[in-house]
């Protein structure tokens, strides 16, 4: 990696400071992703603001609701009692993050803040209608997620929890890259009163979206059998080595039937 | 002390090393005052360079020198060496282009050494050589095996005029054409043996330590055979005389054949310490490892067999293309040629056999042995092939094998394709084999599968291989620049404990505990008390290292004859401490003894005798119990077997499950059941992972696509079914231990019976033949296409 300055600020607002007033720094969270991106030299940040020191890990479960501190690990979450009986999709889901090392480094803002089209979390977060609380403001799900890479966030904001609301039923299924074990596609189903919400990672080049098709059939009869009419456009789909588009859309079809089956 | 000789499955010796984290690999040898070389690569495929600005580098904070491809020529430094000459059909050598240790003039493929920064730390020189400018003038390039021979195609190497290294040929083309022209089925087969890349877990590393007070220099590297470098590098390449290069190749973490080659960093690093005056270390990072480690297989063939009405085989035609990638690596010539062709009769009876082998240049990574090494290519043809003539003719698959099987009575058998078989019974691996893995039973296991929407096949694949590499003599006649006897040290102490030096290079196979298991059959000494030493020129005879399955036949073989010669010197000692004749002493057990008598001496008595030598036959014999034996082998050994797969597809996704796998090998004698048991899985692994999961692909333009481990699939645990491996053990008949070796059984018989299960799953779909690797998306698309085709019907 290239040399950089690195700052472990004990406040929020020092954190933010440093980062809007340097276009150069970067926040770090786990590091999972951005570590690699150093040693490959894909990066050149003027300092790392390192984020561990803010207080910002805990989970609280309280009136139907999951708040997950920005800096809770994967494997925090997975491990939860508390989300494990309140949304054991949640738990399930990061503990199919990566592998035991990556889940005692990575957390759930360092994932949502890097919006991999590839991540597990987006799903979640996206098709929970879950809340994402900065040091500036509140920013729904259904607005956070802008594009492979791309969020709502701007210079200098910093993500400091999750908010979940609790689905009547939920579950996540991901269909793995042999090589590289992240999502060719991840669907998070979740059932709440109102109707189902429906969000697929790792397939679409505009990065997780909902499946408009799959929510109304699922609103409808939350079974897998719902799922079977429902298609899938390849247009949009990420094709590479290991997954064409077609390959792709066909499998979000195959996927949101199993996460169903499952939830 | 249990049992610890041949035979007894004793924990590994050096495992505790291993497993605790005090192995000691070249990168964690660090010499005084040592500084850190970083390689400038190319990063296009075929360009040519009209410029190397080193100005702005050299002013870098630590950097002591920056060397190209001119400052090498200047040293008049030789390019790398190819170790094997192949003549083409007209007799003529084969095409050998040079292959500069750094580039001149051109680069040609993605990975090519351009420059060297020598800098205090790794950091540095590597922030150095991204300041080194180089103008390249970008070139056509040629990723695709077919497309080096396609017309108009780029050239690899401008001088040759084609792309073509050579053009080769084994059997009597006449002879076999007329077998097919009398033949009731002609079953023909177009196939393609994957690139692969080779993934050692320790990634290459070279230390260059030049001695300024003696001129001698030392290098620390990652090899399988430190003394075959010592011979090409001070030879060929830095003109070094060998009593003043020291080569050390320290643990090695896995090698599968990628540390065999003598690569440009070795010989960059010790040149380079020379000039700077002090150490240089090179450690590859694995994305350097993918773009610059030999690779394996590629191969695109065409396989005729002409087959009678009873489903005897009569002939077999085939014609390959082998990729060598941009240069010829050490011994690459001899992959798709004399380890490929020769292994082409299987273990079958196929009387009349003609191989033309065309190996191609390509603006692709250098291509040459990797586990297997020709046979694994050999076995796939063959074993497909077997399966479709089954399918094309009606004819059982299983029955069809043991129909054209040579008979267990008909050793030794002389092969159409060069070849004298030794020994083997391939009736009976095929029938424990099929026990093993209830092969009756399947298709009750398949209609239960069915049930659960899966679709289940099962694949069977009965090969052979040659091994125990090699007769000096004989692959001498067949173009090899080296000779592959074997040669073992065998020293005995004082105290009458143990150290073997042996000329094989163990990285990972447990030789320490295998080696030092002889010495505990042959002389009866524990095994705590013997030590097995390898891998320093400095300590070791000239042996020729480890490859081709050949420590145990060859190697182990050398150690043979030297401790037979102990056991003949110990007896003159013997003799003369218990007043008896030579003739009536008698060795076992760790102890000479006087035929009839309970006179007896004990081994510690003999070697202490021998170093103290106070009341000694001075006159006959000299002091010292220290014996070296050099062992050329009569010929190859020839493993084999039975491997069969049963694999279930998920039709919803493509992807494919091994399910069972079941191995019945030949290897011979074995010495350490659970040693080989270990190999024999490992094998498996990577034939699983060639058959479902790996491919080097590279796009048009001519960059390496699945490049690091996110888009390269290794094997991993959960890709791996529990496996089933039993030996049925004929011996080798030429070697004083029956040996064959095993190193290398899992990755040549396993990749066709994945196949085959795959294929045979797939069988309600109209598959006849499916290139590996078998992954979910290609699968998934065979099914649609054969659903598509079972409405349209």
């Amino acid at each position: 990696m290239y040399d950089f300055t690195y700052q472990k600020p004990a406040s929020l607002a020092d954190a933010a400071s440093i980062l809007s007033g340097d276009a150069d720094a970067k926040a770090l969270a786990g590091g999972m992703t951005y570590i690699p991106v150093l040693k490959q030299r894909l990066a050149k940040p003027s300092a790392i603001v390192d984020l561990s020191g803010l207080g910002l890990s805990g989970i609280t479960v309280a009136g139907g609701t999951v708040t997950i501190g920005a800096m809770t690990t994967h494997g925090t979450v997975a491990n939860s009692a508390e989300v494990k009986a309140a949304i054991p999709a949640l738990a399930a889901l990061a503990g199919g993050i990566g592998d035991e090392a990556v889940r005692h480094r990575g957390t759930i803002g360092g994932s949502l803040a890097n919006n991999d089209p590839a991540a597990c979390y987006p799903s979640a977060v996206l098709a929970l209608g879950a809340t994402i609380t900065t040091n500036k403001r509140a920013i729904a799900a259904d607005d956070y997620f802008q594009g492979m890479f791309t969020t709502a966030l701007e210079e200098g904001e910093i993500i400091t929890s999750v908010s979940f609301p609790v689905p009547e039923r939920a579950a996540y299924e991901k269909f793995r890259n042999p090589a590289s074990r992240y999502a060719i596609v991840g669907v998070f189903v979740a059932k709440f009163a109102t109707g189902a919400r429906v969000a697929v990672t790792g397939a679409s080049q505009s990065g997780v979206f909902r499946h408009a098709g799959m929510e109304a059939a699922l609103s409808a009869n939350f079974s897998p059998d719902a799922t079977a009419g429902v298609t899938t456009e390849a247009d949009n789909m990420n094709g590479d080595i290991h997954a064409s588009a077609e390959y792709r859309a066909h499998l979000v079809g195959v996927v949101t039937k199993r996460a169903v089956a499952k939830a | 002390m249990g049992f610890e000789g041949i035979g007894a499955s004793v924990r590994r010796k050096e495992d505790l090393r291993f497993l605790s984290g005090n192995g000691n690999y070249t990168d964690d040898i660090n010499r005084p005052g040592q500084l850190y070389a970083v390689m400038r690569r190319s990063d296009r495929p075929h360009a040519k360079i009209n410029g190397i600005d080193t100005a702005a580098a050299s002013k870098a904070p630590g950097v002591v020198a920056i060397f190209t491809g001119a400052d090498m020529a200047k040293d008049e430094i030789g390019g790398l060496p190819c170790g094997w000459q192949i003549h083409n059909k007209d007799g003529s050598p084969m095409a050998e282009p040079p292959h500069p240790v750094l580039a001149i003039g051109k680069v040609r493929h993605v990975g090519d050494p351009v420059a060297v920064v020598i800098a205090e730390t790794k950091q540095q020189a590597r922030d150095a050589a991204e300041l080194i400018a180089i103008d390249y003038h970008d070139l056509p390039s040629i990723s695709s095996t077919p497309d080096a021979i396609a017309a108009g195609a780029p050239l690899v190497h401008d001088e040759l005029g084609s792309n073509i290294c050579y053009d080769w040929h084994i059997g009597d083309k006449a002879v076999v054409d007329a077998a097919f022209a009398g033949a009731a089925h002609v079953v023909k087969l177009d196939l393609v043996n994957n690139r692969l890349v080779p993934n050692a877990m320790e990634p290459r590393a070279a230390i260059g330590d030049y001695d300024t007070s003696s001129g001698d220099y030392t290098l620390y590297t990652t090899s399988q055979n430190p003394h075959v470098i010592r011979l090409l590098m001070g030879a060929f390449v830095l003109h070094i005389p060998e009593n003043k290069l020291r080569v050390v190749a320290p643990d090695v973490g896995g090698g599968f054949g990628s540390k065999i080659y003598h690569y440009a960093e070795e010989a960059i690093v010790t040149w380079a310490s020379a000039k700077v005056r002090r150490p240089v270390k090179w450690t590859a990072d694995r994305t350097e490892s993918f773009m610059s480690d030999a690779h394996g297989r590629d191969h695109v063939s065409t396989a005729e067999m002409a087959v009678a009405a009873d489903g005897k085989f009569l002939g077999l035609r085939i014609h390959t293309l082998a990729n060598m990638g941009a240069y010829l690596s050490t011994f690459a010539p001899a992959v798709p040629t004399y380890l490929y062709a020769t292994l082409l009769a299987g273990v079958y009876t196929t009387p009349v056999i003609y191989c033309e082998v065309k190996a191609v240049f390509t603006h692709t990574v250098p291509v040459d042995a990797y586990r297997g090494a020709g046979r694994p290519e050999a076995t796939f043809l063959l074993e497909r092939l077997v399966d479709c003539i089954a399918q094309d003719t009606g004819i059982d698959r299983v029955e069809l094998r043991r129909k054209n099987f040579i008979p267990s009575n008909a050793f030794p058998y002389q092969t159409p394709v060069a070849l004298q078989y030794d020994s083997g019974d391939y009736q009976t691996t095929l029938k424990v084999a099929l026990a093993n893995a209830d092969w009756d039973g399947f298709e009750a296991r398949r209609a239960e599968a069915k049930s659960r929407g899966k679709l289940r096949g099962i694949g069977i694949s009965t090969y052979l291989e040659a091994c125990g590499i090699a007769p000096s003599a004989v692959v001498g006649s067949l173009g090899a620049r080296a000779g592959l006897y074997e040669v073992a040290n065998i020293r005995v102490h004082p105290t009458g404990s143990v150290t073997v030096f042996t000329g094989t290079h163990s990285h990972g196979q447990g030789h320490e505990t295998t080696l030092a298991q002889l010495v505990c059959d042959q002389l009866g000494v524990p095994l705590s008390q013997v030590d097995v030493v390898h891998g320093d020129t400095a300590k070791i005879p000239f042996g020729m290292g480890t490859y081709g399955s050949r420590s145990l036949a060859v190697g182990g073989s050398a150690m043979v004859k030297a401790m037979d010669k102990i056991i003949a010197k110990g007896k003159k000692i013997a003799a003369h401490l218990m007043e008896a004749s030579v003739e009536d002493i008698e060795f076992a057990n760790n102890t000479f003894t006087v035929a009839g008598t309970d006179k007896s001496k004990t081994l510690t008595d003999i070697s202490l005798a021998a170093y103290v030598p106070h009341n000694y036959p001075i006159d006959e014999i000299e002091p010292g119990l220290d014996e070296t034996a050099f062992y050329d082998p009569k010929n190859f050994t020839f493993p084999g077997g039975c491997h069969i797969a049963e694999v279930e597809i998920d039709p919803e996704t493509g992807v494919t499950t091994v399910i069972n796998f079941t191995a019945v090998d030949d290897v011979g004698r074995v010495v350490n059941p659970m040693i080989v048991e270990g190999q024999i899985q490992g094998g498996v692994a990577q034939g699983i992972g060639q058959a479902l999961l790996e491919a080097a692909i590279y796009d048009k333009s001519g960059q390496l696509l699945s490049g690091s481990m996110m888009d390269y699939t290794m094997p991993r645990a959960d890709n791996l079914p529990n496996f089933n491996v039993a030996t049925e053990n004929t011996m080798c008949t030429h070697n004083p231990l029956g040996s064959k070796g095993c190193g290398e059984v899992g990755a040549i018989g396993s990749p066709p019976a994945i196949m085959n299960a795959v294929i045979d799953a797939l069988k309600d779909y109209g598959v006849r033949h499916i290139d590996m690797p078998a992954t979910g998306p290609k699968l998934w698309s065979i099914i649609q296409a054969g659903q598509t085709k079972m409405a349209a019907e």
